[in-house]
């Protein structure tokens, strides 16, 4: 067994209660694990675990170029030579780049004849540690509007809970992940323990579920799984249980489609706080989810 | 920052509306199949599903293909025989795609962003550009739409490369008439910026929860910082309250259509059927959106 347990909560499709399922197991965790809100487009956690700031640092992740319009002799090489057309024409000799289009990959200022143009480090948002309610540390952060490179801040995220985590000699990071199979997700995964798959039984759910999965298997990471909403279509539950068996994916826990959920997101709390009913529900999956990672 | 001559709707040619979250399943693909499919019975449609990460509006509509390629970009490729292992690919690139030993060059496609600077760089002409599959592009259409869907590889991480392919297509195949639904990528970061820069309306669809409303607004900060129009949709309505009207207010947007929420349609939904057919509340739902897209037009569809 690994010395600190990282335990990415992903789902896929987006809105199957990734973050109501993260915030339910981090108030049975309490003080025995450290929280990370790695869902950087999209951070809800800090909403239900009233979070107090201790730490704020700004995130440097890759480049962005810049035009010094003195320098400039007009020649559109820059341009030219842009393959994300990040660069446009203003005026007969004025150039300016696009921050939204530009991916910082230097080429353009190493062209450029009259070297008017530098790369800039790229300001790509900033890094919180708070305080939390269940008296422990969360790690999150906020993504700068269009944002390019939230797969560096996850992995920044997740460097910095495994090290408070391991200063405060703490064995588990949770993880809330990003939606989806692209950058963010796959740097959730690089290092993971393990993944707990939050999954609806619809047509939609199924068709992600089983591309996340296919992604997890890539890295060989072993996965469990709850299934939200069981009731809404049980039919689908079921075609999911036997998929999930296949892979060797256990059903750690079954969750109805219930108000509940809302109502404690409207209160600002996990259900687990909301309502009591749902507090031995966890309890259970919790201990099923360490139990799994100690056999490991 | 915004691209000129786009601030007001034009005329005489289509009108392309993103569908956009900031929050993961707040309804976004439900809107934008059941939209384009209730809208196809008074106008030419064509849809767009650009969530290529998780697409699923496909899954809805179940219409014939009509032809499939594969989305490609461009990586470097080696000739040992002309390298002078010189270490200026690996000096120029910016992403760590590319790794020069005494003997070797390697390149690590998946970091690679297609940038060419270590091909026209190296002064050997050692490195070449070869294409390198990172999705696929489908056409799908029956009598009533057109669908275009694009899907990225498991496994591959950029799914910009396969948004644009899919937005190049639609620029170049402009309706003369009609409109274009984009059912758009989640989030805030490049893809919803890439689709969110190409299209005249972003239509938001928001879930009234902290959660939700809390996404949204980060959604309403990139749309305006693109200088582009938008206005809301709200799904899973349950009554207006003190937080919504904070939303509204902060945001300065326009709530133009409430889906309430209900268990009959979150089964429908699952089952992977059109909501409004079994629900007649939907159907007025769409028809106050489909009001407000051709007002917004100022011009009928």
């Amino acid at each position: 067994m690994k010395d600190i347990q990282e335990i990415v909560v992903i789902s896929g499709k987006g809105g199957t209660g990734k973050t109501s399922v993260s915030a339910a197991l981090a108030v049975i965790g309490g003080s025995e694990l450290i929280l990370a809100d790695c869902d950087v487009d999209a951070p809800d956690l800090h909403l239900v675990v009233s979070p107090v700031e201790r730490e704020r640092e700004v995130f440097y992740a890759g480049e962005l170029a810049q035009i010094d319009a003195k320098k400039c002799i007009g020649c559109g090489k820059c341009q030219t030579a842009c393959s994300f057309l990040a660069i446009d024409k203003l005026g007969e000799r004025e150039y300016t780049i696009d921050p939204f289009r530009c991916e910082g990959c230097g080429y353009c200022a190493r062209i450029c004849p009259s070297e008017a143009i530098t790369n800039l480090p790229r300001l790509t948002g900033e890094v919180l540690i708070s305080q939390i309610k269940t008296k422990t540390t969360m790690v999150h952060a906020h993504l700068d509007v269009g944002g390019e490179n939230s797969g560096k801040l996850v992995a920044e995220l997740k460097n910095r809970a495994k090290k408070i985590a391991k200063e405060s000699n703490k064995k588990i990071v949770l993880v809330d992940g990003s939606p989806g199979i692209g950058c963010p997700v796959v740097s959730s995964l690089s290092g993971a323990s393990l993944v707990l798959l939050v999954v609806e039984p619809t047509v939609s759910g199924f068709h992600d579920l089983k591309r996340v999965l296919e992604l997890v298997n890539k890295f060989s990471i072993q996965s469990v799984a709850i299934i939200n909403k069981y009731d809404l279509n049980e039919n689908i539950t079921n075609q999911i249980k036997e998929y999930l068996g296949q892979f060797q994916v256990e059903v750690v826990g079954y969750l109805p489609y219930d108000k509940a959920f809302y109502d404690a997101v409207m209160q600002g709390k996990s259900v687990v706080e909301s309502h009591e009913g749902y507090r031995d529900k966890f309890a259970k999956i919790y201990k099923k989810i360490k139990e799994i990672q100690e056999k490991k | 920052m915004q691209k000129s001559s786009e601030k007001s709707f034009p005329k005489q040619k289509e009108f392309r509306v993103a569908i956009a979250s900031g929050k993961g399943g707040t309804g976004k693909t439900t809107l934008a199949v059941n939209l384009s499919r209730w809208i196809a019975q008074k106008c030419k449609v064509r849809l767009a599903d650009l969530d290529v990460e998780e697409p699923n509006s496909g899954l809805f509509l179940a219409l014939p293909l009509v032809q499939r390629r594969p989305v490609k970009r461009a990586i470097p490729a080696w000739d040992q025989e002309l390298c002078l292992f010189c270490g200026n690919c690996q000096k120029v690139c910016n992403f760590n795609a590319i790794i020069q030993t005494k003997s070797l060059v390697m390149t690590f496609p998946q970091l690679c962003h297609s940038c060419k600077a270590c091909w026209e760089l190296c002064p050997a002409k050692a490195l070449h550009p070869q294409e390198y599959r990172v999705g696929e592009i489908s056409f799908f259409q029956d009598e009533n739409m057109e669908f275009i869907e694009g899907r990225l590889d498991v496994g591959q991480e950029q799914a910009v490369p396969v948004i644009a392919e899919v937005l190049d297509y639609l620029d170049e195949n402009i309706l003369l008439s009609g409109l274009t639904i984009i059912d758009s990528p989640p989030g805030t970061a490049c893809p919803a910026v890439e689709t969110f820069s190409r299209a005249d309306l972003v239509l938001l669809v928001v879930e009234p929860t902290p959660f939700g409303l809390y996404d949204a607004s980060l959604a309403v900060a990139v749309a305006k910082a693109l200088g582009k129009p938008l206005a809301v949709v709200v799904n899973k309505w349950v009554a207006d309250d003190q937080l919504l009207a904070d939303f509204v207010q902060q945001n300065q947007v326009e709530i133009i259509a409430k889906i309430g929420e209900s268990k009959k349609i979150a089964e429908d939904y699952s089952k992977g059927n059109l909501i409004y057919e079994d629900n007649p509340e939907v159907q007025e739902n769409l028809r106050s959106i489909y009001d407000y897209l051709v007002a917004g037009m100022g011009a009928k569809l």
